[in-house]
């Protein structure tokens, strides 16, 4: 058996003590970051990617995989215990999991969302090591008018799964792929948008420009993600009046749940993992859609009989099941294809290119100690974190009674120094600082920023891929449909399109998205 | 003509002066044709769209009505324009002052954008913030971050 052979190479290497040193520490720095609301795996990942340097690949990806899944589970612990989801992908968590913490079964509730997490990212691990392979075959065959298909199936899932309007959704795709074009274009080398224009008073009033070479390269993501994410949540957190925030401390005894809990959970776990497993593999899926889908299929199947928003176990098991199966599967399209399918991944591409490995299907065969070392270090990590976080609760809810007033000054700083360290030069930091304000206004207009970040992040690959076909074509636009992967791949995107617009689906969605 | 929705009047609003400023702006590089496309071929299509979309978007909320009017509501102006500062400041004076002066500077400056501000608390934190940063980030990390301002040498 192949799949066996390739297993037991990456857990030898898993097992060296160098490689599971590093992935502890991840999973330390992930859980903690994960509890920590604010900040997240991805400025973790930018600050710590000039570290990255001086170790070898495979340990350096061990430990920033390790982050991005400990996160998962930290996360899972704020939005139980305070109703302050650490991560999103832990936001549909809070609404059952703090309601169950109130009614003193927080401990039933981590102990669900603990288990239903390793469970699902057993799952993930195996499925990524069962469908890598084959996926890698068929990338291969892929030419850029399949990639840039595959690039538009994807946008288009992150539409769809968006909550609010498809109208914005879209709309911030597009906005995004129109960042990404701050750049200098790859073909011809011209410089574009490099030159911003200002209002002059001398020696002429009138519009002048500026030319900004910092923008030759291109924005960096980072700055976007942490603009966007970081400081316009911050800034909408502090607009907020405070809420009273009670944290559940004390009544964390009884980690194991009751017989009844267990029946209940149980068929919600695997649900939740099924369903993580596919979304996250599609490019703009993983963790964050993956959990929002959860709830709202485990919501539609339990119908009049769930206690939903009141306190129902399901409510935290599947959807805890789901983000980090989506967690685990999104690894695919970035070590199949070289498509970082979210912020993160794309970091991970960023951390593979540091350490000279070109992301895309020849890393299996290239690397094949770094990319089943990865796989099989997942399990480990998985491992590890249930033990991290479920005998070792207390010390994470120790975290949690610091107030925000302290927590958020230290969450500035690290974005800050994430965001300096990303090239050693304060524009990134002034244009974060413009991003915040961006950011803010996303929020009060209720645009949702995470379409935008996936188009930004596809935006370059889409155009090189998009111009490549064009002229192997010889300017044929009909290369898309006539070969039959990209003909598939958008006539799969044309029907998730059609599918959401069918009246009836259209309001399922509308009122799935509403509950939160 | 009245808005209906005034959250979607002003994201189509944005979508569309995006769009205009993108298309204005890339008008300069060589479009091609599909044979072979240019510079300018990827930008042009994207502006054009992205500013359909914003008057597709101004159409919605001038016609569809929402409960409540989608109001945009009272800016945080407060917390907005001191983590801007914040972050801004951050920038200008790390590479001049170093870690030692600019962490407490920030965490002074942002801690103005919180709702209650006691000396004590936020001396505490910043002394708290710049030996953690200075253990991780430049002892742990071994980051190029300055530690000194530049003219003490």
């Amino acid at each position: 058996m192949d799949l066996l052979h390739n297993l037991s190479l990456g857990f030898g290497i898993a097992f060296t003590a160098q490689n599971l040193l590093y992935a502890f520490f991840g999973c330390i720095l992930g859980t903690l970051i994960g509890v920590l609301p604010g900040l997240g795996p991805i400025a973790t990942i930018a600050m710590l990617l000039p570290s990255i340097y001086s170790l070898e690949a495979t340990p350096a990806l061990i430990m920033l995989a390790g982050i991005y899944y400990g996160a998962q589970y930290g996360g899972s612990t704020t939005a139980i215990l305070i109703n302050v989801p650490g991560e999103s992908s832990s936001v549909v968590t809070a609404i059952d999991g703090y309601q169950m913490a109130r009614q003193g079964r927080a401990g039933a509730a981590l102990a669900a969302a603990g288990l239903g997490s390793f469970f699902a990212g057993c799952v993930g691990t195996i499925i990524i090591a069962a469908f890598a392979p084959p996926l890698t075959e068929l990338a291969f065959k892929f030419g850029p008018a399949e990639y840039f298909a595959l690039m538009t199936l994807g946008l288009v899932g992150a539409v769809v799964l968006a909550s609010g309007s498809l109208l914005k959704a879209i709309s911030m795709i597009f906005m995004g792929l129109l960042l990404a074009q701050i750049n200098t274009d790859v073909i011809s080398g011209v410089a574009r948008y490099a030159d911003l224009p200002y209002l002059q008073f001398t020696p002429t009033f009138g519009w002048a420009t500026l030319n900004f070479p910092e923008l030759t390269d291109g924005i960096n993501f980072v700055v976007i993600a942490m603009g966007v994410f970081g400081f316009g949540e911050i800034i909408a957190n502090l607009g907020q009046p405070e809420e009273s925030r009670e944290v559940f401390t004390k009544e964390v005894k009884g980690l194991w749940p009751t017989k009844k809990d267990f029946q209940q959970a149980w068929p919600a776990v695997m649900r939740g993992t099924a369903l993580g497993s596919i979304l996250g593999v599609l490019p703009g899926g993983g963790a964050l859609l993956a959990s929002f889908a959860a709830y709202t299929v485990e919501k539609k199947i339990a119908g009049s009989s769930g206690r939903f928003g009141k306190g129902d176990i399901r409510g935290v098991a599947g959807p805890e099941s789901a983000n980090n199966a989506g967690a685990q599967t999104s690894f695919i399209p970035m070590l199949t294809l070289g498509i970082p399918p979210n912020a993160v991944m794309a970091l991970m591409v960023g951390a593979m290119t540091i350490k000279g490995i070109q992301p895309g299907p020849q890393v299996m065969t290239a690397n094949p100690e770094l990319f089943w070392g990865l796989i099989a270090s997942m399990w480990v990590g998985n491992a590890m974190l249930v033990i991290l976080n479920l005998p070792l609760i207390g010390i994470w809810i120790k975290l949690l009674t610091v107030p925000y007033r302290f927590l958020f000054p230290a969450i500035t700083l690290f974005c800050c120094i994430g965001v300096y360290t990303l090239n050693n030069n304060n524009f990134d930091v002034y244009s974060t600082a413009f991003f915040a304000v961006v950011g803010y206004i996303f929020y009060k207009l209720k645009c949702e920023p995470a379409p935008l970040l996936l188009g930004f992040i596809l935006g370059p690959m889409m155009e090189e891929n998009l111009r490549r076909a064009l002229l192997l074509s010889r300017g044929e636009w009909s290369t898309f449909v006539t070969r039959p992967l990209s003909a598939g791949l958008l006539a799969a995107a044309a029907l998730l399109i059609v599918i959401v617009l069918l009246p009836s689906i259209k309001n399922k969605r509308e009122e799935a998205f509403q509950e939160d | 003509m009245k808005i209906k929705n005034q959250q979607d009047f002003f994201s189509g609003l944005m979508f569309l002066v995006v769009g205009l400023l993108f298309a204005f702006g890339g008008s300069d590089y060589a479009m091609g044709s599909s044979i072979k496309p240019g510079p300018g071929y990827f930008p042009m299509i994207l502006s054009v769209i992205t500013a359909l979309l914003g008057v597709a978007v101004i159409f919605t909320s001038l016609t569809v009505e929402v409960e409540g009017g989608g109001k945009i509501g009272a800016f945080a102006w407060r917390p907005l324009i001191i983590i801007v500062f914040a972050i801004a400041m951050f920038g200008f004076a790390l590479p001049r002052f170093g870690l030692i002066i600019t962490v407490p500077l920030l965490t002074i400056v942002v801690s103005f954008a919180g709702r209650e501000f006691g000396w004590v608390g936020v001396l505490i934190t910043s002394a708290v913030l710049t030996v953690f940063a200075w253990l991780v980030f430049v002892v742990g990390l071994n980051l190029t971050i300055p530690l000194w301002p530049a003219f003490l040498g």
